[in-house]
């Protein structure tokens, strides 16, 4: 416990608190970026209509489900934890690290796919199957899905990093906050997809 | 008890610590440092326009010093200078905190400033963007320096000045001493608290927004390119959603440091602790809401300018609150005419001024005539300058006994905050005069019509550079040689003071006594 705190309880829920704040602050973020996306889907409905009907929406849901899962399975680790059953801990999280993974492969097939059909962003855009104003969709499908993998990937490390702690039996049934907080933040990686997905894949 | 400045001593014990006392000691040097740069850069403009038409410079050149002027004074100086100084230094204290709730994220804080302070410095060095430190688009798409350094490097002096906020907000909300309520707290961790709020939420949009225009200039992204049918409107929308409250971020903590020195220097109890309190928070809060008065001329509606306009207002009216409980605080007041009290009377009539000013160019009619003009440079630079310059000034002398455990010398400090006075309004009271005059800024010549006015405010700007180096000249000096200060010399009522000058490293030897509150001074 650090010496400004009166209790090991009071540094914990401090510690949350100061998650939360991050959180917050991290959905401002992806708020900005989705004001910009409403602002031009206002003024370009009909090109977003258009452009969105060329998003992959088989591989986007597959990565809907998932990304829900591996929240549900982040979830089984921490009470795993919590019940002080370590190795399946792990395992839970291992599974995680897996679903993660696999989301950030399956971008990556998305991306090279629209690159292929010449579906890039701003100037290198080169498709001309649509009005020239969708090219706006296809940046900010870009600007959103890149930076949410940056945080999925970044998600992937937090999870590595708490699988380590866990084995080596960092966390107690009573004390694991960092382990929820890891664990709030893969939520929120979550969450944004779940603005996401319909923007940009079902809004057509 | 050995105090923090001699408890373990070496280059290491420094860099490494995760004392907030130290870590607001490392900051001070940080933004000194930020604070002479952004003032040389504003020295070498001035001196430019001392003569119209060709001089000593490129015009190339020009636009680069007042943007590399804008981002080193809003991002590495303005912005940390009174929170990651002095709310690090003092808001534990004041709460009764051993530490901030995360002093590890402090320090990776001033490490994430010193990080990105180094990448906007070589990206000047590297010759780098002449945006003006607005970035607007698309020129800032298109310019033909190299922009996206310094833009990145805005990126991350705001994941420090994120931390720091977060860091406040949890200290603030779970560590202060038992038995201290809201109510309690001295009204500089109110200020301080209103800013941090301000810094979690607005500061990821600017992140977000200059990070847009790296991408723009660097990747040609066009997300703001109206060629791809990009509106560089909204870029203005997402910029000044963060750059407008961070305004309150540069005023917030300065009215904090204000409002701690009325009632130490006239020995009164504020006048209505919660009126002041919550107009911090007002502040805050009705600051995020107008933004788009950065925008009558950008092509806003008019029914959206109105609104912002009347917003603008709004913040007016807190404002106008604390102006009139510090003035309230001084009545019948037994005031003692120190250095930091004239900075404080400095920061009362400029402060009128600025906030008058913004008032009329809240105004949709009348900005349209002053948008862009030097009365916009004056109107801010009031604040800014007048405001929180003048603030972190007074907080430097007031606090240096408790800091360094020394006093000033008095004398000195009286001259010098004389000659801000001077120099200050020598400098900008010819600028608004320009600006109503109609000369536009950022240009690099100007008619021989604004000549007179021009030379005047360039000699004001000489002289309250010169004050500048005076004062930290004899500052450095007190650092070694000054008289040793008690633990209170002021005679103040303020939880800070009750501990020892320079504070031990765990702050208190004794939990904080609250039986007297921090402006009770109607009893013993």
């Amino acid at each position: 416990m650090s010496s400004q705190y009166e209790s090991i309880a009071r540094q914990h829920a401090t510690a949350r608190v100061g998650m939360w704040l991050f959180l917050g602050s991290e959905s401002m973020l992806f708020a900005g970026l989705l004001a910009l996306f409403a602002a031009y889907r206002i003024s370009y409905p009909v090109a977003f209509y258009e452009a969105a009907k060329h998003a992959n929406l088989v591989l986007g849901t597959i990565n809907t489900y998932v990304l829900l899962t591996s929240s549900l399975t982040v979830a089984l680790a921490l009470h795993a934890t919590e019940l002080g059953k370590r190795r399946a801990s792990v395992a839970w999280l291992l599974v995680s690290i897996a679903l993660g993974a696999t989301f950030d492969v399956l971008k990556i097939v998305e991306y090279a796919q629209h690159v292929g059909e010449g579906f890039s962003f701003g100037h290198y855009y080169t498709s001309t199957l649509l009005p020239t104003p969708a090219v706006l969709y296809f940046t900010l499908y870009y600007a959103l899905t890149g930076l949410h993998a940056l945080h999925v990937t970044a998600g992937i490390v937090v999870l590595i990093w708490l699988a380590l702690k866990v084995r080596r039996g960092d966390f107690t049934p009573a004390s694991h906050v960092a382990f929820e907080n890891g664990a709030l933040y893969w939520h929120l990686v979550d969450l944004v997809w779940i603005f996401l997905w319909p923007l940009l894949y079902l809004l057509r | 008890m050995i105090d923090y400045l001699r408890a373990p001593s070496g280059i290491r014990s420094w860099l490494g610590s995760i004392d907030h006392k130290r870590i607001a000691l490392m900051y001070l040097v940080a933004v000194t440092i930020a604070l002479v740069l952004g003032g040389a850069f504003a020295m070498l403009m001035r001196t430019k326009l001392l003569i119209s038409g060709p001089g000593i410079m490129q015009p190339l050149t020009y636009n680069r010093l007042f943007t590399w002027h804008g981002v080193t004074m809003v991002f590495m100086f303005m912005i940390p200078a009174i929170p990651a100084v002095f709310g690090n230094f003092m808001l534990p204290i004041m709460v009764g905190a051993k530490d901030l709730a995360f002093p590890r994220i402090n320090l990776a804080s001033f490490y994430v400033y010193c990080a990105g302070a180094a990448l906007a410095l070589w990206g000047m060095i590297h010759g780098g963007a002449d945006t003006g430190w607005t970035f607007y688009s698309p020129y800032s798409t298109a310019s033909p320096t190299d922009v996206a350094p310094i833009a990145i490097a805005i990126f991350i002096l705001g994941v420090s000045s994120i931390m720091t906020g977060l860091n406040f907000i949890a200290t603030t909300h779970m560590l202060r001493v038992k038995g201290m309520r809201w109510m309690d707290l001295p009204l500089f961790v109110w200020a301080i608290y209103a800013t941090s709020v301000i810094q979690v939420i607005a500061t990821p949009v600017l992140g977000l927004s200059v990070t847009l225009v790296a991408m723009d200039h660097a990747l040609h992204m066009g997300m703001f390119d109206p060629t791809l049918g990009g509106d560089p409107v909204l870029f203005q929308h997402l910029f000044w959603f963060y750059s407008h409250p961070a305004v309150y971020i540069m005023i917030l903590p300065a009215m904090g440091v204000i409002t701690e020195l009325a009632p130490t220097f006239a020995r009164k109890n504020v006048l209505s602790y919660k009126a002041i309190a919550f107009s911090s928070l007002g502040i805050a809060f009705v600051g995020f809401l107008t933004w788009g008065h950065h925008m009558f001329v950008a092509g806003i509606s008019q029914l959206d300018a109105a609104i912002f306009g009347v917003m603008s207002m709004f913040v007016a009216i807190f404002s106008a609150i604390k102006v009139f409980t510090w003035l309230g605080t001084l009545y019948k007041g037994s005031i003692a005419l120190t250095a930091p009290m004239l900075y404080f009377f400095t920061f009362i009539y400029l402060f009128a001024f600025g906030g008058m000013t913004g008032i009329a160019v809240a105004t949709t009619s009348l900005d349209v005539h002053w948008h862009d003009t030097y009365f916009v440079i004056a109107h801010f630079h009031f604040i800014m300058i007048g405001g929180t310059l003048t603030a972190f000034l007074a907080a430097i002398h007031y606090w240096f006994p408790k800091m360094f455990g020394r006093m000033y010398p008095e004398k000195w400090a009286v001259l010098s905050a004389v000659g801000v006075f001077v120099g200050f309004n020598l400098t900008f009271v010819p600028q608004f005069l320009l600006g109503n005059a109609g000369m536009p800024r950022r240009y690099y010549s100007y008619p021989d019509r604004y000549h007179v006015l021009n030379v005047c405010s360039t000699l004001g700007a000489y002289l309250l550079g010169s004050v500048m180096v005076f004062t930290l000249a004899y500052l450095i000096v007190a650092l070694f040689k000054g008289k040793r200060a008690t633990a209170n010399p002021w005679g103040s009522r303020g939880f800070e003071w009750r501990v020892p000058s320079p504070p031990p490293t765990e702050n208190f030897e004794a939990p904080l006594d609250l039986r007297l509150g921090c402006y009770e001074y109607d009893r013993e």
